[in-house]
């Protein structure tokens, strides 16, 4: 299985490491030449330096053979513009995209596009936490 | 008219002026501070500041009664593409017209029916091939009725599709290679042909396709 992560940022690279770990054969994408040092220094997959939205350079990492595709820059609109490239142009079954700002998250998914929000992750996560607290009973309003 | 203009750059203020001066109701959107502050000087109410892909800056821009026409003039292509499509989908905004930096990412704002678009480079090369006469594209017929033509085409040692496979090469809709000439034979273009520096190519296509057959084949 191929996957092709774009953005090697902290997001990006930690899952490039986990599915190469888990056997998938992994190729991942950044502009910056630096960020390769986040995934070790034994990095077995590929890595190319260069723009997501360079449909030449997504042919040289191998879009048309990948089995998903993820989009996790640290832009959110390069990652919904990658992300539709890769599910209309190229046909990917699987892509995933990350979006931080969750009303854009909300407009995509209507649109098909299969976002994922960390903010709202943060947001049910964080209120959550505060529910779970012990509140003394006598400061709960009735 | 009600205009939203997106970017407050050279592009987008001059815009924004021009209508304005031609009478109609315009807001412009500037993100950058600096920027913001120089525009807000001439502009005052009419410019506000704030990112143009964030639903609630384009709302309070006035998206949702909606516009007549919205003008996504950003320096960055994805912005502009973002902004064109919540506009037309969410907002039902009837006219958007986008700005094309990078005439690479002509292709993206095509795949999401972002039209009309406007890029000065192409603008650019359009005039350019006007004025110097072309030769890595020659029209040698006119199918008027078919509203077709045939081209033919010079690979050279620089061409992205030389020693491509012509199925692996990312052809416009609307355009197909017919023939493939070398070293004086030609032979009908199948998708297992392989083009090759030095090869006449004639292909047929829709009026107006030229561009994207070159940028597929010649990359110009």
């Amino acid at each position: 299985m191929k996957a092709l992560i774009i953005g090697c940022g902290r997001v990006g690279s930690s899952i490039a490491l986990q599915l190469q770990r888990e056997g998938w054969d992994v190729t991942v994408v950044d502009e910056n030449e630096d960020a390769l040092s986040r995934l070790g220094e034994h990095w077995p997959g590929s890595f190319l330096v260069g723009h997501g939205m360079d449909v030449d350079l997504l042919r040289e990492a191998g879009i048309e053979e990948a089995d998903a595709v993820v989009a996790a820059t640290d832009g959110d609109n390069t990652n919904v513009v990658i992300g539709q490239v890769a599910q209309k142009r190229f046909d990917i079954g699987c892509v995933v995209v990350r979006v931080l700002d969750p009303a854009r998250a909300d407009f995509y998914t209507e649109r098909g596009l299969r976002t994922v929000c960390p903010t709202k992750t943060a947001i049910d996560t964080l209120t959550d936490a505060v529910r779970s607290c012990e509140i003394p009973k006598e400061k709960i309003r009735a | 008219m009600y205009v939203v203009v997106a970017g407050g750059g050279k592009v987008g203020a001059n815009v924004a002026r021009s209508l304005l001066r031609l009478g109609h109701e315009v807001t412009l959107i500037e993100q950058q501070r600096d920027r913001f502050d120089r525009l807000e000087e001439e502009f005052e109410h009419q410019v506000q500041r704030g990112d143009a892909t964030e639903l609630h800056v384009l709302e309070r821009a006035g998206l949702a009664r909606p516009p007549d026409l919205v003008l996504a003039l950003t320096g960055d292509d994805e912005d502009n593409l973002v902004i064109a499509q919540i506009a037309k989908e969410k907002y039902g905004v009837e006219k958007v017209i986008a700005r094309v930096n990078d005439p690479r990412n002509q292709a993206h704002f095509d795949l999401l029916g972002i039209a009309p678009t406007v890029c000065a480079t192409s603008s650019i090369m359009a005039l350019v091939e006007h004025e110097v006469p072309e030769h890595d594209l020659i029209h040698l017929l006119e199918l008027r009725q078919e509203n077709l033509e045939i081209v033919e085409v010079q690979i050279d040692r620089d061409s992205p599709s030389a020693g491509k496979r012509i199925e692996a090469l990312d052809l416009p809709d609307g355009a197909r290679l017919i023939s493939v000439m070398r070293a004086g034979h030609a032979e009908i273009a199948v998708g297992a042909t392989q083009l090759e520096a030095g090869d006449q190519v004639l292909a047929i296509l829709e009026p107006g396709k030229e561009d994207e057959l070159r940028r597929v084949l010649l990359r110009r």
